[in-house]
């Protein structure tokens, strides 16, 4: 099963890990900010050696973010993200892993779900069983 | 030789060279890379030179001769137990002498340790027993080569570490290790049984690629009565893949499909099997699948079935441990008995199970008993709540197709 786990972030300076620039993380003591690190930079080799992990980035700041409509066959271009939110889209991992329960245990690793969320959504696939 | 036959012919041949090569030197990433070699090298000389008289010998000879070269160059200690073994005749079989069955069989198990799992186990048996290149599988998969790569590397990497011989489980063991062999294989199978054609054809080498394993595996093995269950089913279900999806519309539910498309050799085959195994093997979860694929086969339509056999069938599926898979099969086939009414009873309790509560097979199979029962809103309600929990494509196309239907569009 493939998913696609959408990392959100609230952060004060846009810098990847962007986990590493929230107010709630920069308030915890020095010893559990570095286990969380710790943490992270495991996970990401975990899913890198078992293969799980087929693609991955880290997006730029969403200043720079240009969202692209067509109205009446004329395109116009506008700063910023679709949604005006607070929390952003910081990046996104492409997933080839065992199920559901799997992909939401690797969100739930990722640090920034303690701060803002990580959405799991199932890629849609082209084979399927008869009815 | 044509260059096709070639092809073939180093195909068959590939799983019974490398587990001769494995059972002699153990290893099984160099060996790996010692066959890949010796193929190449076939690939190119036999179309010019002709096919030797001993395949087999041939391959083993030169990926022999690749591998010692390696294990030399690679640990002068391994050279030394090289030499050491070679001078002791008798202390393992050779290499050259011609494989079994069984040494395939072997090398299944291996591929399918416990240690790994499931997608490494599948990953591992298609790279090393099915013979297929890493760009291949990576290719059946939707994923890039370099993932799939490092999957096979981990996964061997974990049967080394977990200690894995290439040897035959004892008695006690091999049942269930035999049982893990059975549920990568109907994954693999699964994975190829692609509802439409054209982007995944290559998906569909998945399935014959499952079937030619799980045939190697009975050979080996044919007393083994969910081993022959499982072939039996793969090629009953196989065997309706012509009819079963038509170009722009995706999947053809059983019940519409043109069934004198359905392929008869493998009909036949499967049949006769699966009848031969339940007389004599101990019951199964593959074997009763498959009579009921085969009791489907004998109709020449949905409305022809034997659907109260189906019935009896699902009930003694049912005594190997609560499914709700099996559950929805049973629904189906109590509506085509007794009515609609009672396969919806039988669906109610499934609701409340956490496992199927969001699952769109439920609403799938609700949906056409509603329609059934002559209930349309209920029935376009499920159709629509299932087409949005179905990340299938085909599955999803299908059930809009019966909700516009309902609707008059």
């Amino acid at each position: 099963m493939k998913y696609l786990l959408l990392i959100y972030s609230n952060p004060e300076n846009w810098e990847h890990p962007v986990f590493l620039r929230h107010p709630e993380f920069l308030a915890m003591p020095a010893s559990e900010r570095a286990a969380l690190a710790h943490e992270s930079e495991d996970l990401h080799r975990e899913i890198r050696e078992s293969g799980e992990l087929l693609a991955g980035a880290a997006l730029a700041d969403p200043l720079t973010t240009r969202t692209v409509r067509v109205r009446d066959g004329s395109p116009t271009v506008t700063d910023g993200p679709y949604p005006e939110v607070k929390e952003h889209l910081a990046g996104y991992l492409l997933l080839d892993c065992d199920g559901p329960e799997r992909a939401a245990e690797i969100a739930a690793r990722i640090p920034d779900a303690r701060f803002a969320a990580v959405e799991v959504h199932p890629i849609m696939a082209l084979s399927g069983q008869e009815m | 030789m044509s260059s096709d036959g070639v092809e073939d012919l180093l195909r068959r041949h590939a799983p019974q060279v490398l587990a001769a090569l494995v059972r002699r030197y153990g290893h099984v990433d160099t060996a790996e890379d010692a066959l890949q070699e010796a193929l190449l090298a076939a690939a190119t000389q036999w179309p010019a030179d002709g096919v030797p008289t001993s395949p087999a010998g041939w391959l083993i000879t030169v990926a022999s001769r690749r591998l010692t070269d390696q294990l030399r160059s690679a640990n002068a200690a391994r050279q030394r137990e090289e030499r050491d073994a070679a001078q002791r005749p008798g202390f393992s079989p050779a290499a050259d002498t011609p494989p079994d069955a069984d040494d395939t069989l072997i090398l299944l198990l291996l591929c399918c340790h416990p240690s790994l799992t499931p997608p490494s186990q599948v990953a591992l048996t298609l790279r090393a027993v099915g013979g297929l290149t890493t760009a291949e599988i990576a290719r059946a998969f939707l994923v890039p080569e370099s993932t799939m790569a490092q999957r096979i590397s981990r996964a061997r990497q974990r049967v080394r570490a977990a200690g894995a011989v290439f040897r035959m489980p004892s008695e006690d063991q091999l049942p269930e290790r035999i049982r893990t062999v059975l549920q990568v294989l109907y994954l693999i199978f699964n994975e190829g049984y692609a509802a439409s054609s054209g982007p995944d054809l290559h998906r569909v080498e998945l399935t014959a690629e499952a079937i030619r394993l799980t045939r190697i595996a009975h050979a080996a093995r044919p007393d083994e009565g969910e081993l022959a269950g499982l072939l039996a089913l793969m090629l009953l279900t196989d065997a309706r893949r012509p009819a079963r999806a038509r170009p722009g519309e995706g999947l053809v539910p059983l019940a519409e499909q043109d069934r004198t498309r359905w392929h008869r050799p493998s009909l036949d085959e499967g049949r006769a099997l699966i009848t031969r195994t339940l007389s004599r093997a101990p019951l199964g979860p593959y074997q009763l699948q498959a009579a009921i694929a085969a009791v489907h086969s004998e109709a020449a339509s949905a409305a022809d079935t034997d659907w109260p056999q189906i019935v009896h069938l699902y009930r003694l599926l049912e005594r190997f441990g609560p499914n709700p898979m099996v559950t929805l099969g049973h629904a189906v086939a109590v509506a085509m008995t007794h009515g609609p009414d009672a396969g919806l009873r039988l669906l109610a309790p499934l609701h409340d199970d956490d496992r199927l509560a969001n699952h769109h097979r439920l609403y799938a199979v609700r949906a056409h008993l509603l329609e059934m029962a002559g209930d349309p809103a209920g029935a376009l309600e499920a159709y629509r709540r299932a087409a949005r929990l179905t990340v299938s494509l085909p599955e999803q196309h299908y059930l809009h197709r019966r909700a516009d239907r309902l609707t008059g569009h």
